[in-house]
């Protein structure tokens, strides 16, 4: 222990002894919390702006989709039973977190990463059924923003639990890390939690509208 | 022995004696792992807020004197009619330049840098929350000023406005790489501006001092925490908008293509609905600014500091409800552009309230009349004459005839000059002390100031009465028998003024840096908690930090109720507190200085330029991103052995 | 020549810009007044309040308690602001609906459409055959209300006459509308009003409001297909013409040339200035522009013509004959 770990000088008038204090917590309380929200609440208005620029394409339009098929649903509804089913073995990592438990906590990440590869890979095959290319008209290029903008969150979200995972079993580890851990499952329910309106957008709003 | 934590004792004795750190003991008074490592790798590798702060501002500034430098061109140019000084193209090149880079790369980023450097201190932390973002924050925006002044310096600069309208701006007619730099440019600067704007935020909810509850911030902590969620709220959308256009000129989406079912106006409303909160972003610190020297130089606390707070908060929400008041010469829908006008007139409302309480304030205090007051009360003259034009143009009919005329080119630099860069000078000679350890000089203030302000509206006044005599914005020239010749020859003479004033400013910098009167720690008797350390702060700020009971913490009898005791310095801890009453929580170890957010900016610069000339970029750009980000994340043996010593399961 | 009437918000020469004017008054005089009061009680309240220095003792004695006079001044100016600010809104909804209710009986139908960097107008007509098409120079009859019709061709423009109205944007793929009316004659100058490239600076329009006679002698010749030429160096100007690239983009009714990427030149003779108000429209300076316009209007869309000077002479000659 470093000698000034503790000092409490009670020569002054000590409003505050934080040496009893925890280094570390969950939730709100946390730093990296209010990081991850912070960036949620960024990117949800950046969803919800590519929804708006793609509704306002529609309102300029009259047949929508304009001269082409409405995107094929197969992919994009495996899809979304994929990601929904991924927030299973998440809640688990971030309850086992909360308890820091470790080995719950890499059994958890680990099973997110199998969800993580197989719904990026659905992915890709759904922008083969999209019936349309960004450059066919304002409808194709709003729906590919959206597609894009989604998958980016994807891949970031499975390669950042990927390295968050890697680092749960080779260490150095310390209770900060199980914060992280559930801060990283907050943001793997925001990307699950935003595809679900997305996919309304993009598969059914064509059939709908 | 015990000590007196009343304010007196606190304060400093007039002559800078007695500071704070007298008070520690010797263990505190190492630094630990706040401190950097020395020489240039201690430079490139701080997270100290206060280093990266300083270089911010500095940086800032420098673009301000760049995008000023510009304007000096555009005034030379238009003082005679049917100058060949410069042609349209460089002409066309000048204005995009002088605005993007005034807009987003100087105006935003200097009052985010203001925040990276005094929020922490206003609110008693020893960091800024996730100082290795703002550090990586500090580059990212660095090398996109850096981007764009190349792009210009090679005559491939942004050349169709810094509000770069399609299809003007779109592949078709917008030749070249030039709107794509524009559109990364927005690009840098947005992803610096968002993360600055995370950290305020996370930093005023949770790094208070204890016992500094909500309603005991200091006014220019509220106000930057309302520009922080307005940032979030708006940069999004012009991140969109920009990411959208470089889309239509890389790979030929069609988002503003009429033939193809886009449409131009798409284009106005996304990038209005940032842009018009985005001038609010940048007024509202300037406002703040205000809410810090009245006070001070008024030797009383501020009337109405909830009247202030929740008019910080309503221009900020409605800011937002304004933003087609910018297209009321398109065809939309008429019914919603009155609705627009009332959005545009009530938003007076909150701003008109702050003034009467600043007059308020001195009209029942005492005048220390300082440079710092002087820019305030230019402030109020300007300012207040930019929003009443502001008024005018709010009123759709009367837009018709002065929108996209020069009417509007003075009142967006009254209101912007006037509620921002004048205050802003304000604060730095207000802060100037506490940054450097000495004061700016008092007579070339005086100088500086009133050059300033006779200079701007000898510029500026005249505008307005040319674009009501027909002057249209953004014309490279004009004809001698529009009559428009005199008007701008004054304008432009008055230019020269403001020069002037710059120039005196930066002497007075240079000059006091050097031989300025050392300042102690609280030179102004000011009563919030940045005046509670020394002049400059030492890394880790307070040694140790204090609680607070008092609003004003330097001023009231026990404002200041202890110190925080028990944090340790290696690894360098702060303490966390509660969002509402600042009780305490828990201790975070802060990390240490790293170059990795260097790194990392570098790789992301190389990913942004890159993806201007192909879309590939994107994905082979991305590796050295991630590569960076994982070696930036990733946790060293020793520091972790370091906090695993000092955990308590709780 | 009558060169116009000095360009201004100010000056109005129709009712809608009256109305306009109207409003301004009204916002200017309020907000002088506005200005004055708050500058005002900033000045009263500098020299009222004593001087003191930076170690005068702050006073904190109002913390916690009330300072009920102060706040009824504030409050009062709040209050005060509101409501000028009401009055100013419904102001400035009357004026919109003023504006509205031009009344549009009998009204002349212009389709204008704008180019980088000039001004496309053709005048629409029940009769097909009294349809015709005209650049850059608008002629209206004074006391008749004018309905244009806005397009744009390539990137956004803005229709703007601040003596007779507002301004309106062309928007590519989109139709805008603008009602107006001279109530006095004169020669208008109006500009382009939004960013639309190089030559912004350079896309001026005039708007000749004329008694109704004498638009109708304008409007019946305008309607005439340009005449043969009768003399000898008109008649090579128009060889030159047909045989230059000229042909490719302009149009004179009557001949072979029908392009229509640059201004109709069938009666180009007639009009005032060239080059969307660039130049005054007379020999020398026609010469000059076609020789080069790049050196007049760097970045306009027509290239240079390296004619040998006989034939350059022969084609300003004929276009003089274009009346």
């Amino acid at each position: 222990m470093t000698s000034d770990a503790r000092i409490v000088d009670t020569n002054r008038p000590v409003a505050v002894d934080a040496s009893w204090l925890p280094n570390h917590a969950f939730g709100h309380h946390s730093l990296m919390w209010w990081g991850t929200v912070g960036v949620m609440a960024i990117e949800g208005m950046a969803f919800a702006l590519a929804v708006l620029m793609y509704v306002y394409v529609w309102t300029r339009l009259d047949a929508w989709p304009p001269d082409v098929l409405p995107p094929d649903l197969h992919f994009g509804t495996l899809n979304l039973a994929i990601l929904v089913a991924s927030l299973v073995p998440n809640a688990y990592a971030k309850r086992a977190a909360e308890r820091y438990d470790l080995h719950g906590v890499r059994i958890g990440m680990s099973v997110c990463l199998v969800f993580g590869v197989a719904f990026i890979a659905v992915r890709a095959l759904e922008f083969t059924a999209l019936n349309v290319s960004w450059d066919t008209n304002a409808y194709g290029s709003a729906v590919y923003l959206l597609l894009g903008l989604h998958t980016t969150h994807l891949v970031t979200d499975v390669m950042d639990t990927a390295v968050l995972a890697v680092l749960m079993f080779t260490g150095p580890l310390e209770k900060s890390r199980f914060v992280d851990v559930s801060e990283n499952a907050l943001y793997w329910y925001f990307v699950v939690a935003a595809w679900v309106p997305i996919y309304v957008v993009i598969y059914w709003l064509p059939r709908w509208l | 022995m015990t000590v007196d934590t009343t304010a007196g004792a606190l304060a400093p004795e007039p002559g800078g004696e007695a500071s704070v750190a007298e008070l520690l003991t010797p263990h505190a008074r190492r630094f630990g792992g706040w401190a950097d490592a020395p020489g240039v790798l201690g430079w490139i590798s701080t997270i100290d807020h206060k280093r990266v702060g300083r270089r911010f501002i500095g940086t800032a500034f420098g673009f301000f004197v760049a995008g000023g430098v510009l304007a000096g061109l555009m005034r030379l140019q238009l003082s005679r009619p049917d100058s060949s000084l410069i042609g349209p193209d460089l002409y066309n090149q000048l204005f995009t330049v002088h605005g993007t880079s005034m807009m987003f790369v100087f105006a935003v980023p200097m009052m985010q840098a203001m925040a990276v450097y005094f929020v922490p201190l206003m609110v008693g932390a020893r960091n800024i929350a996730f100082p290795r973002l703002i550090a990586y924050a500090y580059w990212v925006y660095l090398f996109g000023g850096l981007m764009l002044y190349s792009a210009l310096v090679l005559n491939i600069g942004p050349d169709a406005g810094w509000f770069s309208y399609t299809p003007l701006a779109g592949p078709q007619y917008g030749v070249g790489k030039r709107s794509d730099f524009w559109a990364q440019l927005i690009t840098f600067t947005e992803v610096s501006g968002l993360l600055v704007a995370v950290s305020v935020i996370t930093t005023v909810f949770k790094l208070r001092a204890p016992g500094m509850t909500l309603n005991r911030m200091p006014l220019f902590v509220w106000a930057l925490l309302v520009t922080s969620f307005m940032v979030v709220f708006a940069l999004p959308s012009v991140m969109m908008v920009s990411t959208s256009l470089i889309l239509d000129r890389l790979v030929g989406t069609h988002f503003f293509n009429p033939a193809e079912g886009g449409d131009a106006l798409l284009w106005q409303h996304l990038f209005w609905f940032f842009g018009h909160p985005e001038v609010y972003m940048i007024f509202l610190p300037g406002l703040g600014f205000v809410s810090m020297i009245v006070p001070t130089f008024a030797r009383r606390p501020v009337f109405g500091y909830v009247a202030i707070v929740l008019s910080l908060i309503a221009t900020a929400f409605l800011a937002f409800g304004l933003w087609v008041h910018h297209m009321f010469a398109t065809n939309v829908p008429e019914l919603g552009k009155s609705f627009f006008t009332a959005a545009s007139m009530v938003i007076a409302i909150p701003t008109a309230t702050q003034l009467f309480c600043w007059i308020a304030t001195l009209w029942t205090g005492r005048i220390v009349l300082r440079t710092p007051l002087l820019f305030v009360l230019g402030f109020f003259f300007i300012l207040v004459l930019g929003g009443l034009t502001g008024i005018m143009l709010a009123a759709v009919p009367l837009d018709l005839q002065l929108h996209d005329t020069f009417f509007v080119v003075a009142h967006l630099h009254y209101v912007l000059i006037g509620g921002a860069v004048f205050p802003l000078f304000g604060a730095f000679y207000y802060w100037f002390p506490k940054v450097t350890g000495r004061m700016l000089d008092e007579t070339l203030g005086r100088w500086n100031f009133w050059l300033f302000f006779v200079g701007f509206n000898v510029a500026f006044f005249p505008m307005h009465i040319l674009g009501l005599q027909g002057m249209p914005r953004r014309v490279y020239t004009y004809a001698a028998d529009t009559g428009w010749g005199p008007l701008n020859l004054v304008a432009s003479l008055g230019a020269v003024v403001v020069v002037a004033s710059v120039l005196v400013f930066v002497v007075n910098v240079a000059r006091s840096c050097r031989m300025g009167v050392h300042a102690g720690a609280n030179p102004w008797h000011a009563s919030t908690l940045e005046w509670a350390t020394d002049s400059p702060p030492p890394p880790g700020n307070f040694h140790p930090p204090l609680a607070v009971a008092r609003r004003e913490p330097l001023w009231e009898r026990a404002g200041v109720s202890g110190f925080v005791e028990g944090l340790a310095n290696d690894p360098p801890e702060a303490l966390v507190t509660t969002l509402l009453d600042a009780l305490p929580h828990h201790r975070l170890a802060f990390p240490t200085p790293t170059i990795w957010p260097l790194l990392a900016a570098i790789a992301t610069s190389v990913l942004f330029i890159s993806s201007i000339f192909t879309p590939w970029a994107v994905v082979w750009g991305s590796i050295p991103v991630a590569i960076t980000l994982i070696a930036w994340f990733w946790p060293s043996r020793s520091e972790t052995r370091k906090h695993v010593r000092l955990e308590r399961v709780s | 020549m009558d060169e116009g009437s000095a360009l201004s918000a100010l000056v109005p020469a129709g009712p809608q810009a009256a109305h306009i004017h109207t409003l301004w008054l009204v916002m200017l005089a309020v907000c002088a007044l506005v200005f004055a009061a708050i500058l005002g009680a900033l000045a009263i309240a500098m020299r009222r309040a004593p001087c003191g220095d930076e170690t005068s003792e702050p006073d904190t004695s109002m913390i916690g308690n009330d300072e009920p006079a102060v706040r009824r001044a504030v409050t009062f100016g709040i209050a005060a602001s509101a409501a000028l600010l009401i009055t100013l809104l419904v102001t400035s909804i009357v004026i919109e609906r003023a504006l509205a209710q031009l009344p549009l009986r009998d009204a002349l139908h212009i389709r204008l459409t704008g180019h980088q960097w000039w001004w496309e107008a053709t005048y629409d007509d029940a009769k097909a055959a009294n349809v015709f098409t005209t650049a850059n120079e608008l002629h209206i009859p004074v006391g008749r209300p004018i309905v244009l019709t806005l397009e744009a061709e390539d990137v956004i423009h803005s229709f703007w006459v601040p003596n007779l109205h507002g301004k309106k944007d062309l928007v590519p793929g989109r139709t805008a509308t603008i009602a107006f009316r001279a109530d006095a004659a004169g020669t208008f100058r109006g500009q382009c009003a939004e960013f639309c490239g190089y030559q912004h600076a350079n896309m001026a329009l005039m708007v000749i409001a004329e008694p109704p006679e004498r638009y109708e002698r304008w409007a019946a010749a305008a309607r005439t297909s340009a005449p043969q030429p009768l003399e000898p160096l008109a008649q090579r100007g128009q060889q030159v013409f047909l045989q230059s690239t000229c042909a490719m983009c302009h149009t004179i009714v009557g001949t072979p040339a029908n392009g229509r990427r640059a201004p109709d030149l069938t009666h180009v003779a007639s009009r005032l200035r060239i080059g969307a108000g660039t130049l005054h429209n007379d020999p020398v300076t026609l010469s000059a522009w076609i020789a080069d316009p790049q050196r007049i209007k760097p970045g306009v869309h027509m290239p240079a013509h390296a004619l040998p000077s006989a034939d350059l002479q022969a084609l300003v000659a004929y276009l003089g004959t274009l009346k």
